[in-house]
């Protein structure tokens, strides 16, 4: 749904979010919401928590108020590691780092989530590898090891990884840093590919304002611990606000 | 910093490390049992400290029954008494050396590579990537290398217990011109089967301890590369002083149970 909105009900809601490690105040009351189906970017100087609100979102870090509803579950909520499990498994998360098991072959990696969450023959895995390997764009590679592989490689046959199960949300944490522009217009295909294909949600976090006029429907910015814009990508490109313009154009 | 608030630090920090320590080992027992129980890596791991542990463990132990032999066979012939060092090497390796020699050499081998490998995992975030996909880390890397320490370090302490005793022979042959019979006899005579509980029951103890202090150190490195190293080098030596202090205690405890 590009342009996202109008009359949907949210898949992901985020409530007045906070989070302080010490005395540093890294998040002061996130709100952010995204509708099905829709790309939604999320701008942000290094250090400004973004790396955080994900981490909350998929339940590695423990917020320190506010709310979260993931596909109407309020995971805020969530106490115990069963209560997780129906997000992890309907959600993917794409490392900063790619995060490939380095002990496994391509093979391996790809196919773990579905060896351990699904009743698939060893032949549906290895048919569904290959065809997950090949909508990322990558060939007959499953042998490799993940050390044999370039960054570009490594975060493709993570999105591999990420999307096996078939999430209906994909966070993905800063995808194409590290990356030349070649292989990051890639990454941004096939983010807008997922979309298409899949009707993926996703939220991307980045500052790759490359990245993010390709795969927008919508943007956000976090600044100080708060969302202060929030809109369409024409909107944002337009915006006079000097924090964003700043941001945008140096 | 003066030396007596130097002093009073690093005992700060032992305390804390112990603490932290007995809570990571305590939150593995609600999962302990808990599906699915992935023997497959058991399987593995157990296959993986073999290899790398047991030409360590072999060298030592046959090494170590050689020198006992040896000395023991220097002091036996004063008293005329010499063909007992079969039971003197025997005893001495079944009940100390073999148990204690393989724990350390394991520790050494195996238990800074699994600290080595969980923490390169940790700051390269596979634990979290592990966690997202809906994979309980503790469940998926830390139990399962604690049960194959367990298995493991029993199953090597095996072996050990058989080349050391084969190194005292060796030495009874030569140097105390004991006939192989003879060396043998005594061996089964003085010991039993029964004095192999103790020994492999220590080895198991001692495989705990492995794997709890090298999944904990993997577990809790920060800071990258640096990082991992710290970790590494710190569980070989917790797991050193660890092996020595609970075999004190341990083979007490046998004694008292089993009056030997
Ligand atoms: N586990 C943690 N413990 C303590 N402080 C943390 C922790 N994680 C993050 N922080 C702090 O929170 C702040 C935000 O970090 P975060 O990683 O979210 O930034 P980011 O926006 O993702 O930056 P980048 O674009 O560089 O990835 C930083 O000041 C960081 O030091
Ligand atoms: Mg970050």
């Amino acid at each position: 749904m590009r342009g996202g909105g109008n009359g949907q009900e949210p898949i992901v809601q985020i409530e007045g979010v906070t989070k302080a490690f010490g005395n540093n105040e890294v998040l002061r009351g996130v709100n952010l919401t995204l509708y099905p189906g829709e790309t939604l970017v999320l701008l942000g100087g290094s250090g400004s928590g973004k790396s955080v609100l994900l981490g909350i979102l998929i339940g590695l870090l423990q917020a320190g108020g506010g709310r979260v509803m993931l596909s109407d579950m309020e995971v805020t909520a969530f106490r115990t590691e069963e209560e997780w499990k129906a997000i992890w498994r309907s959600v993917g998360f794409l490392f900063q780092g790619a995060a490939l098991f380095d002990s496994m072959s391509v093979r391996d990696n790809i196919a773990f989530p579905l060896e351990i969450h699904t009743d698939l023959s060893r032949a549906a895995i290895d048919d569904k590898v290959s065809r997950l390997l090949a909508m990322v764009g990558l060939g007959d590679i499953q042998q490799k090891m993940p050390s044999e592989l370039s960054g570009g490689m490594q975060k493709r046959v993570a999105l591999a990884r990420t999307i096996a199960l078939e999430p209906r949300i994909v966070l993905y944490d800063e995808p194409t840093t590290g990356l030349d522009p070649i292989t990051s217009d890639t990454i941004a295909e096939l983010i807008r590919e997922l979309q298409k294909r899949l009707g993926i949600t996703s939220l991307v976090v980045t500052h790759d304002i490359r990245l993010a006029f390709r795969v927008a429907d919508r943007v956000s910015m976090l600044y100080q611990g708060k969302i202060v814009i929030t809109g369409p990508l024409e909107e944002i490109r337009n915006h006079q606000d000097p924090r964003v313009r700043e941001f945008l154009y140096g | 910093m003066t030396l007596a608030a130097e002093l009073g630090n690093r005992v700060i920090a032992l305390i804390r490390y112990l603490g932290e320590l007995s809570l990571f080992a305590l939150s593995i027992l609600p999962i302990l049992f808990r599906k699915p129980l992935f023997f497959g890596l058991i399987i593995r791991q157990i296959r993986d400290i073999g290899i790398y542990s047991f030409p360590l463990v072999a060298i030592s132990s046959f090494a170590i029954g050689i020198v006992l032999s040896m000395h023991s066979i220097h002091l036996l012939k004063q008293f005329g008494a010499v063909h007992y060092v079969a039971a003197a090497v025997g005893l001495s390796v079944v009940k100390e050396l073999g148990p204690v020699l393989t724990a350390l050499m394991v520790a050494g081998r195996s238990g800074s590579g699994i600290s080595a490998e969980l923490g390169s995992m940790r700051v390269t975030r596979q634990i979290d990537a592990l966690q997202v996909l809906a994979v309980n880390p503790m469940k998926y890397l830390v139990v399962t290398r604690i049960v194959a320490c367990m298995i493991a370090v029993p199953l090597l302490t095996a072996f050990a217990d058989l080349l050391g005793i084969t190194g005292g022979l060796l030495m009874g042959i030569t140097r105390g011109g004991i006939s192989p019979s003879l060396y043998l006899d005594i061996t089964f005579e003085f010991v039993e089967m029964i004095d192999l509980v103790p020994g492999l029951l220590k080895a198991a103890f001692f495989g705990m301890l492995i794997g709890i202090v090298s999944t904990y150190g993997g577990f809790t490195a920060s800071g990258g590369t640096t990082g991992v190293g710290t970790a590494t080098t710190r569980t070989v030596v917790v797991t050193s002083l660890m092996i020595f202090i609970s075999d004190v205690f341990l083979s007490q405890t046998f004694i008292v149970l089993l009056g030997g």
